[in-house]
């Protein structure tokens, strides 16, 4: 009796918390989903495609085997390093193998048929994403090796999309029909992004400053940048049409600087002043933060207030400053694509276009490199973040 | 020296510090002793003009301290505060070059300068040179601290509760070791603190503020004996008076001819250890050592005598 109870208490212990939903989305991804979908063409509804159906009885079984081992792995007690090789090695099979799924389902011949990655595949592959973050985030990694880590994964998907296995896939039938519009308007996305951030940055920076150093304009600007965080980005964005027209029409070389009421001009405009609060309020915060100690000991000490601003208030607010910088960036990257709609370009194009012609596909040429774009952001700025407190040695002297 | 003459702060309505005219001579230790808000805390950082004053001036050596720049001032006196105020990014080592790097002095002669401080402290340079604020004791945060202000080799030292965050025992040996330094380096210090103790200990002078006005400017002998209004009677502490009284002389030199036997006591013990070292030992004399060697004895009643009030 006594060791029957022990005997549950641990078997309930052996298995892994997070491991146990984890296997269950691979279950649902592989068994009930339909893994990849085919239709005549793009516009029609795809038919759904089991993985036996989609990739051959050895193809889907050696998939099955594989990701039953990952399962498995998963919701047994396993060691962070074995959990990332197998979350790593999973991703990796299940990424060759929808493409492989693109060639066994296409017929020969048949250009116009398109094959999609089904439910099923994406259960599995957020399952996978789930494995492999929180095996990461057990490992404990520095800010360095999950850079490196980052870097790998990108390096990884290039080769993946350069050896040409993804090509019998809806998505990069897509983008070869487009590829010049593909890539002009990826630069454009960047530019509108980075280009909103930097401007937030130039400026914002040192209002953040001036609202430290006078708390009479602290108020007003904070409340003013909050109110316009507060309009709905499709209306700021119209909104901006009107005025942006006006300065078009009668500021005399306006329009030579490409500034209009539909375009870029209104489109950078708006990210840029949605960019602003969190640049401003979090370097507010970072240099409120700043022990009063330090800064009084800076004066009694003799440094001007240039030498204190950049040699002890700047390097200690520097974390939530670059915070700020990292809400911002990831913010712009996805809500660029709105500005496709006032013909900014961006990724949205895609997104609009595929939306307007009911291709699935099409949106996901604009909507799957956003997404990526916004993670690698995430991730490197995460770990920016983190280098700038370790030298900041992140304990404060009270 | 530092004269500081009819000086005056007004914040829109309050008058934080009101005419105080002192003058502290050089080499020595002035301990501004007041309740918070007294104004003691404003009436130092007008000193290296953190605060301008309203009216009147301050001068250091003869000079006007509005002659020249602020931050050129403050470069050549030292300051430390409560919670030391070390700044938590940079090392120990830069810590502690704060001021010589302001001044441009070169690579070299900063190093041999933080190393020389780091040992005045009792603190081995290899080991703490390279230390981040964090990772150290708040006694030796607050030794860094100190050092610090005297990197630049200042005249003059301002000190605004520097043992403040200390806890009792670390602070009476931070305090010890501050006396000695200023004895060997014949700094002129101006100390703000609320510990009458503290002030009596370290001060040659004792300043006693109350609602921004100066009180009483005197040694401390005369503080305790003479206060110049109940206020500052209340403040030393009528019942401690005469323990205060005994912790300003060394038992040294209260010692007499008279043979006791016993353990002995040092020559430097305060005659207030002495005494609760006899009673504490049911002696009415006990043998006085200097360097431990016998040079006579001190006796109850010696000390007693001392702890009396003026008649």
């Amino acid at each position: 009796m006594r060791s029957g109870r022990d005997g549950a208490v641990l078997s309930a212990r052996r298995l892994d918390k997070l491991g146990v939903p984890i296997a269950g989305l691979v279950a649902i991804g592989a068994g009930l989903s339909p893994f990849a979908t085919f239709s005549a063409n793009r516009i029609v509804l795809g038919e759904p495609r089991s993985i036996f159906e989609a990739l051959g009885a050895v193809g889907g079984g050696l998939t099955l085997v594989g990701l039953t081992t990952a399962a498995l792995v998963a919701v047994l007690p396993t060691r962070p390093l074995l959990r990332l090789a197998v979350s790593v090695s999973a991703t990796a099979v299940l990424m060759v193998m929808i493409g492989r799924a693109g060639t066994h389902l296409t017929p020969p011949d048949v250009t116009l048929a398109r094959v999609s990655p089904g439910s099923g595949f994406w259960v599995l592959l957020f399952a996978l994403a789930l494995f492999l973050t929180d095996s990461l985030t057990r490992l404990r990694l520095s800010p360095v090796q999950r850079l490196v880590g980052l870097a790998l994964a990108v390096t990884a998907m290039a080769v993946l999309l350069g050896s040409g296995a993804w090509d019998d896939l809806s998505i990069l039938k897509e983008y070869d029909s487009r590829a010049p519009e593909f890539w002009r308007e990826g630069r454009r996305h960047v530019v509108l992004a980075l280009g909103s951030l930097g401007l937030a940055v130039i400026t914002g920076v040192p209002l953040g400053v001036a609202c430290n150093q006078s708390p009479r304009i602290r108020v007003p600007l904070l409340t003013g940048l909050n109110f316009i965080q507060t309009i709905p980005s499709i209306a700021l964005f119209g909104l901006l049409i009107a005025p942006l027209a006006w300065v078009a029409a009668s500021v005399p070389g306006a329009q030579d600087l490409g500034i209009s009421g539909i375009g870029a001009a209104p489109a950078l405009v708006a990210l840029y002043a949605y960019s602003l609060l969190p640049v401003v309020s979090n370097t507010v915060v970072g240099l409120d933060g700043v022990s009063r100690q330090a800064v009084d000991a800076a004066s009694g000490m003799g440094m001007t207030a240039r030498q204190k601003l950049l040699r002890i208030e700047a390097p200690l607010a520097l974390p939530v400053i670059l915070a700020g910088v990292r809400i911002v960036l990831v913010q712009n990257i996805g809500l660029a694509t709105i500005a496709a709609l006032i013909g900014g370009g961006g990724f949205g194009v895609f997104v609009f276009q595929g939306m307007g012609q009911t291709a699935t596909d099409l949106i996901l040429l604009g909507a799957l490199p956003t997404v990526m774009m916004a993670f690698v952001a995430a991730v490197g700025l995460d770990a920016a973040v983190e280098l700038s407190e370790r030298r900041g040695a992140g304990k404060r002297t009270p | 020296m530092i004269e500081i003459d009819a000086v005056t702060k007004v914040y829109g309505e309050a008058t934080v510090v009101d005419a105080v005219t002192a003058t502290v001579p050089s080499g020595s230790v002035a301990a501004i002793v007041g309740t918070s808000g007294s104004g003691k805390s404003t009436l130092l950082r007008m000193i290296n003009r953190l605060v301008d004053p309203t009216s009147g001036a301050v001068r250091i050596d003869g000079r006007d301290t509005r002659e020249e720049p602020p931050h050129v001032l403050r470069r050549r006196i030292g300051y430390v505060i409560q919670g030391n105020g070390l700044f938590p990014h940079r090392t120990v080592a830069q810590n502690i070059a704060t001021v010589p790097v302001l001044l441009d002095w070169d690579k070299r002669r900063i190093a041999a300068r933080v190393d020389e401080l780091l040992e005045l402290f009792q603190l081995d340079p290899a080991e703490f040179r390279g230390r981040m604020p964090h990772e150290l004791s708040g006694g030796q945060q607050q030794r860094v601290g100190v050092a610090r202000g005297l990197a630049a080799g200042p005249n003059i030292l301002l000190m605004d509760e520097p043992f403040g965050a200390l806890d009792p025992i670390i602070r009476a040996k931070a305090q010890d070791d501050l006396a000695a330094i200023q004895k060997r380096l014949g700094t002129t210090i101006v100390l703000v603190t609320h510990d009458m103790e503290e002030a009596i200990g370290l001060g040659d002078a004792i300043g006693v503020m109350d609602e921004g006005r100066l009180l009483q400017f005197a040694p401390p002998e005369e503080i305790i004996a003479r206060p110049a209004s109940p206020f500052v009677e209340r403040l030393v502490g009528a019942a401690d008076r005469p323990f205060r009284l005994l912790s300003l002389a060394r038992c040294g030199d209260l010692a007499g001819p008279s043979a006791a036997s016993g353990p002995a006591i040092d020559a430097d013990t305060s005659a207030r250890d002495a005494l609760a070292d006899l009673l504490w030992s049911a002696r009415d004399a006990a043998p006085v050592a200097r360097d431990g060697v016998i040079v006579g004895s001190v006796t109850r009643e010696a000390l007693e005598a001392k702890a009396a009030g003026p008649r």
